[in-house]
């Protein structure tokens, strides 16, 4: 962890794994969607709709991946004052937002022939939508705090009151109300889904948490560039005003 | 602690003497109310029904509205300074001036709130508990709002931010006060477990926002 903590060295690394990340990533959503859209049948019930899922499912445990991931570097960034924990918190945000709103959309596309409606007030959906507004929130503590530092621990305390709540969230609205299907993979008594379904699935989900570490080093790495031009250009400033 | 008090009690003087903090937020929470029906038609019985949610969703609404206020007269006046600098930890410096905001705020509101419920046509036997469930759940939302208003402290447009930022931790307390309130006004489950949740929550926000208050301020001030 800590020989990362110099920007320098971590970008000579990004530089070097990104081409080969890049390549596998879409190699395996490559693969991934050969699988779902030619090897995967339908399903019995649900017909070729089935294959929304492919997409939704790994966008889904993303959004809390990228969640987990940002409230991890948050607590870096507070307690160890790791200097890249910040910029990983900050990048994160936008990418995990993202993937969130692409599983609400995805999963709307699937609830209506599946439900009849694009949306319902489901336990699930419902705690998807509090958490993409968790991530739009702590986007907007970044956008509207100017000083950097300020800016980054104010958005670690958020992010850290955020993920202490999710919990909280999740079980407060599955007490209000539940229609989506419980968890079927990861359960006691093993998988309720097909093998046939389920290694497409699991292939697309390594391929998007590949794509979602490629985005997030790249975004990282734009973050680390955007500073230093930053503070070139105040030492710019500063140098022509002594003059 | 008597130094804790002594702030806890000139807070809630100020917010008394300055006046319009409270007369504010009743005002604001009247007129949401108001509107409800002039939106969804007279009908009675579809009121009653949804009185619980609206009168909750207008109180987080109408307490949110002065909680920017919480700690931004002492940051602009330099007194948050001079508390930080005291011998009073900065948790419990956030932690009474939450109180603070929630006697001045958050007991008023919820002691409004039959009022109203009586313009929404929610049955009588509910009173108590709407009342009991608002002040046993108020607490949680002061706390919270302070974390919130500690992170935007001296931004612009704090007050707005401060709503995205808070509205959403707001969800179980919402979930758990109108379960409260409609048990008791419908049935047929008992209201009990939903109120007790409730109060788990303010009783756990009232150890923990204190600590995450006290660290924005802090971020806030260096």
């Amino acid at each position: 962890m800590w020989n990362l903590a110099n920007p320098t060295r971590f970008l000579s690394i990004a530089d070097r794994i990104i081409p080969w990340l890049a390549g596998l990533t879409f190699l395996l959503l490559g693969i991934g969607l050969y699988l779902a859209f030619f090897v995967a049948p339908p399903d019995y019930q649900q017909g070729e709709t089935v294959k929304i899922m492919f997409v939704h499912v790994p966008c889904a445990w993303l959004a809390m991946f990228g969640y987990t991931l940002i409230a991890i570097a948050s607590i870096g960034s507070l307690v160890w004052r790791h200097p890249l924990a910040d910029v990983a918190a900050k990048t994160a945000a936008p990418i995990g937002a993202t993937f969130t709103f692409v599983a609400l959309v995805t999963g709307s596309l699937w609830g209506k022939p599946m439900w009849g409606t694009y949306w319902v007030w489901d336990a699930r959906l419902t705690s998807m939508l509090v958490l993409f507004l968790l991530y739009l929130g702590l986007i907007a503590l970044w956008q509207s705090i100017e000083e950097p530092g300020r800016a980054g621990r104010a958005a670690a305390i958020l992010a850290i009151v955020g993920f202490i709540n999710v919990p909280i969230i999740h079980f407060s609205v599955n007490w209000w109300n539940t229609l989506h299907q419980p968890a079927s993979i990861f359960r006691a008594g093993g998988p309720t889904i097909d093998p046939s379904l389920l290694t497409p699935l699991f292939v697309m989900a390594a391929g998007f948490t590949l794509l979602f570490v490629l985005l997030h080093l790249l975004a990282m790495r734009a973050e680390i560039l955007r500073r230093r031009v930053h503070a070139l250009r105040q030492m710019h400033v500063e140098r022509a005003a002594a003059a | 602690m008597s130094s804790a008090v002594a702030l806890f009690r000139r807070d809630v003087l100020l917010a008394w003497r300055e006046g319009g903090t409270t007369g504010t937020a009743l005002g604001f929470y009247l007129v949401v109310v108001v509107l409800i029906p002039l939106g969804l038609g007279p009908d009675l019985n579809l009121l009653s029904r949804i009185a619980p949610g609206v009168l909750w969703v207008a109180l987080l609404l109408a307490s949110l509205l002065s909680a920017d206020r919480i700690f931004h007269n002492d940051y602009e006046d330099g007194s948050l300074d001079v508390l930080a600098m005291g011998p009073l930890p900065l948790e419990v410096v956030a932690g009474a001036k939450s109180l603070a905001h929630w006697v001045t705020t958050g007991v008023p509101l919820a002691l409004m709130a039959p009022v109203l419920g009586l313009l929404l046509n929610l049955p009588i036997e509910a009173y108590p508990l709407l009342m009991l469930s608002m002040l046993a759940g108020t607490p949680a939302v002061s706390f919270v709002a302070a974390i919130g208003a500690a992170l935007t402290l001296g931004l612009r447009r704090s007050g707005v931010l401060l709503a995205l930022l808070v509205l959403p931790l707001y969800v179980p307390v919402l979930i758990f006060g109108v379960a409260t309130v409609s048990a008791a006004s419908v049935g047929p489950a008992s209201p009990w477990p939903p109120f007790l949740i409730l109060c788990a929550l303010s009783l756990a926000s009232l150890v923990l926002a204190p600590i995450a208050s006290a660290a924005a301020l802090r971020t806030a001030m260096r």
